[in-house]
């Protein structure tokens, strides 16, 4: 499979040779690992955003005989493909990243959930990590370092989206349904087995590597103030160069479809399925946690395409992959959608279509986890940013 | 990869059990929380929604239960704290922390309204036809939450059809609001794991292992689940239009036996608290409804005593005595149908260690068709023989196919608690205004021994009496105070005990044929055991496979349904360990009054064995119609 790099930038795709960040975290000392991470203000590229200085200096700090390291490899967020780049072509960064997170927490396993559609890449993946071995990157003993063991093993998904929430990827992995957890307690304290877990994206683990590596304020002056470093963003849809990018965080939208040769642009989602579809009038927006947070599925829309199809589309989408145990989700989903389907067939009353507003501020704080919390921002950012569109096609409502 | 390989069940229900706190002294650990703007103090680690039972504040829930682990997955019971974004399901949040809830901020009410609006727009059915009518956790919800409309919508025909597969528990999961209880009850409560969620979004229902009929897969029909279940989704098999079609045709001769335990519960039915006995009126009302006999069950319980007892007497003298390696011990109880089908699929290679002797409903059954009916000179093919248990588990006892020794079908029908309690107000009767009235001959009343099978460790308890009076000549009055020998009663999930003997006496007339004397039991140990739940039934069970402790065991009793038969599945709803225990004291408190306590004593009894069972406990005629054989089923299902 061609994965089409479009654009490198200067922080993960920086120069890196493998165990460079193992090399120096252990010659720097666990709570370094953990000083430089705090510098680099890292936060979370699986989309929420959380900083992963905090996670990981939390997981430290849990007392217990066993902690895990896992890299949610999952990625099943529409539209993103950027950690199956990671994956195939910079292993060392992700790998690395994941055996200094064993060091910095005090952890001796490491498991990559991996997408159950990418197990073609697990027999490299899986040479790869022999290849560690044999270079003691992985194994007991690791560069010489007494008394720091840790190696990873690799698990496939089947295939369930709400297996990339991280308590539902832990469940899965304990070999259950694959339903979030109730939280709390997090998983930095109760994770799997019941033991303090530290659940990172890809690419966090390529840009721990990085850090640690090069320190935590080389970092951070990449990017905005709170948005520290570059990310990598999956773009795809009507543009002429769709592909992965890596470009420094406040990038805005406007300059992002400049680079990616889009024309006719008419819209914009930023963040998968279960992100915020924007406008033009909105295109000058920064991507940034100050603005819009992403994990970096971009979608591109150009002014051929019906923004109720691209809806009902994702809210099919949803209906399917709610896990089914919350209400507000594994119904209320049904209910948007049944709406989206009324607007289409032009019988609906706006008095019915604010109810479903409502509905659907109700499930982002409602829902049990991430996944019902965000699948109403579709229906609520389209159904806003393009009521024009939608409501004057013709068929009116009453 | 699973190091806890004893749990099955999922973290996201089973994990997130949140411990009491042990104490709520000491410095650090009460927590400072505002409630609606009001201060109070609790425990840490105390459930927002705990803190909130605790000072009188009402919050909303549906797929909570006091007997389960929490799940957090109905959002009903939402609550706003404050500095979060999102609401927090109360009974899945722990304080630890200094905390602002709101618990009917503007949000969170519109939040549960949405919730229950969604709930009921895809619940099928109407309410007025409808088992749970009245008593049903979403239609109060409705009420609570001033429902007069279907915002969004409503299924207007049924999407599945019912499983009425099997003998005990009918489901139809058109009523389902996916709370998992009944997950939770088969997985934590009983580990059977009969039922999971199954699909996924949209799809999701509660299904079996391939979406089969209840009947086809390892369900053990304790009823627990229908016990739970908030809506009527989960139902017992009602035969109760063919009672009244029997009651009916002048040609039947209906006759009824009750169990201890709905006696003591039916009450709840008519709005009594838990814990009032009701024997007599209960007895009043069956004949005015017109069963034509009235019997105990305890007097079989009391005959089961004899049986098993006698039974246990033989194995340990053959392997004591004799020597015989091929015994099995311990010897375990046969009564709870639950407990039976549960040793059948999940460890049939120690089938040999249950009790032959039959259950008491099915001794009654087998002696009303064939002593009965020559005694009073009907013809057994026009007797009906209801029997009123507790239990969901025992109408599929009474259709295993083994159960016809009378050369009949030996009990017709079996009626649950809720079901009689239906018949009765069908019947015009208000139970609790009913005078009272005894139990008819030729099997009258029976002992406060039988009486108390309805409590865990209460055959045990029975058993103990006569076998401490029979083998030591000793009154067991004098050895435990008012015969309430303590140390097997509780509802801790497991118990053990030790009874040293002491002294032998001589042997009583009836065993005369079976031991020389006692001399071997002299100076011996009996080691009991009492486990319910068939979750803390695994654990025996596992201890046993593993030689520890219970392995030592010379008699061990297990029923199917936490707090033994007074908790089981054809009770009334609502249950709680506050109730189970509450029924307990009425039957604990009604043997205590009982002049008559115990089994060998009980003289219809004895008249049996004169009369009918002539060579005796296990003896020739005994083991014809009042034992049994087990079917080794297996987990795996073909």
């Amino acid at each position: 499979m061609e994965n089409k790099v479009k654009r490198e930038g200067a922080v993960i795709f920086s120069e890196y040779n493998r165990g460079d960040a193992v090399k120096k975290a252990i010659s720097i000392g666990r709570e370094d690992v953990l000083f430089e991470l705090k510098e680099s203000k890292l936060r979370g590229r699986g989309g929420a955003g959380f900083p992963t200085s905090t996670k990981w200096m939390l997981t430290a700090a849990a007392k217990s005989d066993k902690k895990y390291v896992i890299c949610n490899a999952d990625e099943g967020e529409p539209g993103t493909f950027k950690d199956r780049v990671l994956l195939l072509e910079y292993p060392e960064l992700v790998f690395d990243g994941m055996v200094v997170g064993g060091y910095a927490i005090g952890a001796k396993e490491g498991i990559v959930y991996l997408r159950g559609e990418y197990e073609y890449m697990l027999k490299s993946l899986q040479d790869y990590l022999e290849e560690m071995r044999k270079d003691n990157l992985l194994g007991k003993d690791i560069l010489g370092k007494k008394g720091f063991d840790f190696d990873i093993i690799i698990r496939l998904g089947s295939g369930a989206y709400v297996c990339g929430e991280e308590t539902a990827l832990i469940e899965s992995l304990e070999g259950h349904r694959g339903e979030a957890r109730n939280r709390p307690p997090f998983p930095v304290n109760t994770g799997l087995n019941g033991k303090p877990t530290t659940v990172n994206n890809v690419e966090t683990f390529a840009s721990v590597a990085h850090i640690v590596t090069k320190g935590g304020s080389w970092y951070s002056q990449h990017g905005t103030d709170k948005s520290t470093g570059s990310k990598l963003f999956s773009v795809s849809g009507d543009c002429k160069k769709p592909g992965v990018y890596e470009l420094p965080w406040g990038t805005t939208i406007n300059e992002l479809l400049k680079i990616v040769e889009a024309d006719n642009t008419k819209a914009v989602q930023v963040g998968g399925a279960s992100g915020l579809c924007i406008s033009k009038s909105q295109f000058d927006r920064q991507l940034g946690y100050e603005d819009l947070g992403t994990g970096g599925s971009i979608m591109v829309f150009n002014e051929s395409r019906n923004m109720l199809h691209v809806l009902k589309n994702f809210m099919e989408f949803f209906v399917e992959e709610s896990c089914g145990q919350c209400t507000p989700c594994r119904i209320g989903n049904v209910k948007l959608l049944e709406g989206v389907e009324m607007i289409e067939k032009g019988e609906y009353t706006f008095n019915y279509i604010n109810k479903l507003k409502e509905l659907g501020e109700t499930m982002r704080i409602s829902s049990k986890c991430g996944l019902g919390q965000s699948s109403p921002n579709p229906f609520i950012s389209i159904l806003e940013n393009f009521k024009e569109e939608i409501f004057n096609n013709g068929k009116g409502g009453k | 990869m699973k190091e806890n390989k004893e749990t099955r069940a999922p973290e996201s229900q089973k994990g997130h059990t949140i411990e009491k706190p042990k104490s709520s002294e000491g410095i650090g650990s009460m927590v400072s929380i505002e409630i609606n703007g009001n201060k109070y103090s609790v425990p840490l680690g105390t459930t927002i929604l705990e803190a909130c039972k605790q000072n009188q504040i009402h919050i909303p829930t549906l797929c909570h239960h006091d007997d389960l682990c929490i799940a957090g997955v109905c959002r009903v019971c939402l609550v706003e704290v404050e500095g979060m974004r999102t609401l927090q399901a109360s009974c899945a949040y722990p304080i630890t922390h200094s905390l602002k809830i709101h618990t009917t901020s503007p949000q969170v009410r519109r939040a549960r309204r949405h919730v229950i609006d969604l709930l009921l727009s895809e619940h099928y059915g109407e309410c007025y036809a409808c088992v749970r009518n009245n008593n049903c956790e979403l239609q109060s919800l409705a009420k609570e939450y001033g429902v007069d409309q279907f915002t969004f919508g409503h299924v207007s025909a049924p999407l599945f059809e019912e499983d009425k597969s099997s003998y005990s528990v009918v489901r139809d999961m058109n009523k389902c609001v996916l709370c998992k209880r009944c997950v939770r009850t088969c997985i934590d409560l009983q580990e059977v794991g009969v039922l999971e969620s199954i699909y996924r979004g949209h799809e999701t229902r509660i299904g079996t292992f391939l979406d089969k009929p209840l009947a086809d897969v390892i369900c053990i029909n304790c009823g627990q689940c229908i016990n739970r279940c908030p809506t009527g989704a989960l139902k017992a098999n009602d035969p109760s239009d063919e009672i009244w079609l029997a009651i009916d045709d002048p040609t039947k001769h209906v006759v009824i036996q009750t169990a201890p335990s709905p006696r003591a519960a039916i009450g709840e039915e008519f709005d009594l608290g838990p814990g009032h006995s009701l024997t007599g009126q209960m007895n009043t009302a069956l004949r005015r409804i017109g069963f034509d006999k009235v019997f105990d069950t305890n007097f079989t319980a009391d005959l089961t005593i004899m049986e098993e007892g006698t039974e246990l007497i033989i194995r340990l003298y053959k392997a004591l005595v004799e020597g015989d390696k091929q015994i099995a011990l311990p010897q375990f109880t046969s009564c709870s149908p639950g407990w039976v089908k549960y040793i059948e699929h999940f460890y049939p290679e120690y089938l040999d260690h249950v009790s032959s002797a039959k259950s008491p409903q099915q001794m009654f059954g087998a002696l009303i068709k064939t002593w009965y009916s020559k005694k009073e000179g009907i013809d057994p093919a026009n007797i009906v023989s209801v029997a009123l248990m507790p239990c969901a588990a025992k109408k599929y006892e009474c259709n295993r196919p083994e159960m016809v020794d009378s050369g009949y079908k030996d009990v017709d029908y079996g009626l649950t608690t809720r079901e009689l309690a239906q018949m009765i107000k069908e019947s015009g009767i208000y139970l609790p205004e009913m005078g009272k009235s005894h139990f008819d001959d030729p099997f009258g009343d029976a002992s406060g021994a039988g009486l108390i099978f309805g409590a865990t460790g209460g055959v045990m308890e029975a058993a103990l009496r006569t076998i401490i009076e029979l083998v030591t000549g000793v009154k067991v009055e004098n050895v435990f105070e008012n015969m309430n020998i303590v140390p097997v009663r509780g509802f801790e999930g497991i118990r053990y005990a030790e009874l040293p003997i002491e002294k032998v006496g001589p042997v009583p007339e009836i065993l005369k044929p079976l031991v020389p004397n006692w001399d071997w039991l002299k100076g011996a140990t009996l080691k009991v055991a009492i486990a319910h739940g068939t979750a803390n039934a695994k654990k025996i069970m596992e201890d046993i496979k593993a030689g520890g402790k219970f392995s030592e065991c010379h008699f061990i009793e297990f029923m199917a349904c936490p707090g033994g038969c007074l908790g089981g599945g054809g009770q009334p709803i609502p249950t709680s360990q506050e109730i189970r225990a509450k029924r307990a004291e009425a039957i604990y408190n009604e043997d205590a009054s009982l002049p008559l306590r115990k089994s060998h004593e009980n003289k219809h009894v004895l008249e049996l064995y004169n009369d009918f069972l002539t060579d005796g406990p296990c003896g020739h005629i005994s083991h014809k119609l009042l034992h049994t054989h087990y079917t080794p089923r297996g987990k795996y299902i073909a």
